[in-house]
Order: structure tokens, then sequence, then C-alpha cells
């Protein structure tokens, strides 16, 4: 693979960088990227890792683009409402950098797509808004053996981590099951600011952008805790996982996201 | 004194569930590492916390 003129001015800062250089833009130009949901967390690693020249960016959310996400989700635009926010997020991104291949996901996730959709990128980003997905996507990227990156956003503060497989916990390891309704604050009720929201997604894509390079640091057996009202930020180290945790542990019980459900619904009390 | 999330804290005799609660954490939403290891959710009711352990407590959010 050779760079054009245009890509060479484009990334022209990457290749003074010794960590990412003319061999690191390649390699990002030939990775690919699923970010789950295009929303608020998601809008800002979308928009770092189509601006890093992340060759293929696939991007997987089943809801449509409301004034109210607005507040926060900058990817999406005011005369874009009612449209997909695949399709919206995927419009931003050609504007942004013709160098990047999206791939729309319309449907979202569920236990029965998962497993074929990750299959294809080398990295997964978690920006989705509800426990449940999350537990489906740590399952899921845990029994495929995928890395992928967790975060959650409400309020002002959120986490961050990272899993690679046999490099520390995965997020069942730490919660073990879905947190039931009245223990889960959501962003509609308890409120979030859209700045918090993009310190986490811009992690996140930090977090791929060195995966796929191998240089520096991840958060894996690592959580970093953010919170932007106190501006208090935490590094929890937990590095090793459950070994009773039904995903990673020694003795699984889960081998397939598809053949348990009941997994990601939320329990009742 | 029991080292929690890197401080000395008077801690000792109470269950992890009691020290979450007192300290507005939702223990549904919390991984708590004790010395070293994962503590389960299910354990929370009966583990009490001795002098000289080391507790991580990291709470969680699902919004996005
Ligand atoms: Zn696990």
């Amino acid at each position: 693979m050779s760079l054009n003129k245009e890509q060479e001015m484009r990334y022209s800062r990457h290749f003074v960088l010794k960590e990412i250089g003319l061999s690191g833009q390649k390699k990002l130009l030939s990775s690919s990227v699923l970010v789950i949901g295009a929303g608020a967390i998601g809008s800002a690693a979308i928009i770092y890792l189509a601006s890093a020249g992340i060759g293929t960016l696939g991007i997987a959310d089943f809801d449509k683009v409301d004034l109210s996400n607005l507040q926060r989700q900058v990817i999406h635009r005011n005369n874009r409402t009612g449209m997909y926010k695949t399709e919206s997020a995927a419009l931003s991104v050609s504007e942004l950098n013709p160098d990047v291949n999206v791939i729309v996901h319309n449907s979202g996730v569920n236990p029965d797509n998962i497993d074929e959709m990750i299959k294809k990128y080398d990295f997964i980003l978690d920006c989705t808004d509800r426990f449940e997905t999350k537990f489906l996507i740590n399952d899921a990227c845990v029994i495929a053996k995928k890395p992928y990156c967790h975060a959650g956003v409400v309020r002002f503060t959120g986490q961050v981590m990272t899993y690679v497989p046999q490099k520390g916990p995965c997020l069942r390891c730490l919660l073990g099951y879905i947190p039931a309704a009245e223990d889960t604050q959501y962003c509609s009720e308890v409120g979030v600011i859209g700045a918090a929201t993009g310190v986490i997604g811009s992690i996140q894509a930090l977090e791929a952008i060195k995966y796929i390079l191998g240089i520096g640091q991840l958060l894996c057996g690592k959580i970093l805790s953010f919170d932007g009202l106190n501006i208090n930020i935490r590094i929890s180290n937990i590095s090793v996982n459950d070994p009773e945790c039904k995903v990673c542990g020694i003795r699984p019980s889960i081998f397939s996201v598809r053949e348990n459900t009941n997994e990601y619904k939320i329990p009742v009390k | 004194m029991a080292n929690i999330n890197g401080s000395e804290i008077n801690a000792s005799g109470k269950t992890v569930y009691e020290y979450l609660i007192e300290n507005n954490y939702t223990p549904a939403r919390v991984a708590v590492e004790l010395n070293g290891e994962i503590l389960s959710k299910t354990k929370f009711n009966d583990t009490i916390i001795n002098e000289n352990d080391t507790l991580e407590i990291v709470g969680f959010v699902g919004g996005g």
C-alpha cells in the first residue's frame, strides 16, 4: 500500500509521531473497528477513529436521530432528525475523511446477529447505553476472543476498560450479572453532559488505535473512572479475572450468546 | 484500618455491603476486589472487612 499526496498531507502529524509514522498509518488504513452505538460516546469515538484513518469503520445502531440527542451526540446534525443514526454518522465520516469505508448495521446488535457481525473486525467499541447490551457485547467478544473496549457514562461521570483475551478480567468478572432496572441510572432520567461522554469516547478511540498499532499501555486489568464534575480520575488495577466468571472463568457456562438470551434481559428483583 | 481505594479507612467489622451502602454505592453496579481477588456480588452481605484488608471499589454506570 502506498499513500497518495492528499493522504501524505492529511496524516502528516501522524508521520512525525515515532509511535505511528508511515508504517503505523498503513496499519490504521488497513484495520477495521466496529463501533456499537452511535450515540454520545460513539459520536466522539467515531469522529476520532475516522480522522485517524481507520480503513474500515463499522457502525451499529438501531435508533434514529432525535432532537434530544443533539445536546451531546456531536456526530449528528440538526437537519438529520428521523434519519438512522448509522446513516447520519456515515455522512459525517464521509465529509471528514473519504479514506474511511463505513459499514452500517442498522439493526444494532442482538444475540442472533452479534457473533457474525464482530467476526469481521479487529477491535470493537461498546458505546451502547444499556447494561443488557454491554453484557451481550462482553460475552460475545469473550467467546469469540475479540478485544474490545467497554465504556459507560451518566451525568458527569463514566468508566472505561479494555478487554483483551488472557490480559485481565471481563465485564462479567467484575459485575457478575446485569443490574436490575431500579439499580440502573438512565441518561433520560438522571441526565448526561456531552463533554463527559466526549472524554470517554475519545479514550475508547485511543484504546482502539493503540491496540491496532501495538503501542503504549492499554486499560487491560485497569478501570479508568472519570468524574468530570469534581475532576477526579482514578485507575483501579483489577488485573486477575474471576475464576467463577460464567464466560471466562475456570468452568464457564455460557458458550454462546444465542443460546443464553435470558442473560441479556434485565433481571426482576 | 483497611486500605480502600488507596486511603486508610476505619471500616473493620463492617460487611462489604454495609460499607457500600454507607458510602452511597449501588451494590448491583459495583465491582469489588478484596486482597487481590474479585469478590462476587453474592458475597457482599457476608464478607466482613478485616484489619489490613485492601479493597478496590469501582462503580459502573450504564449510559452512553
Ligand atoms: Zn469474565
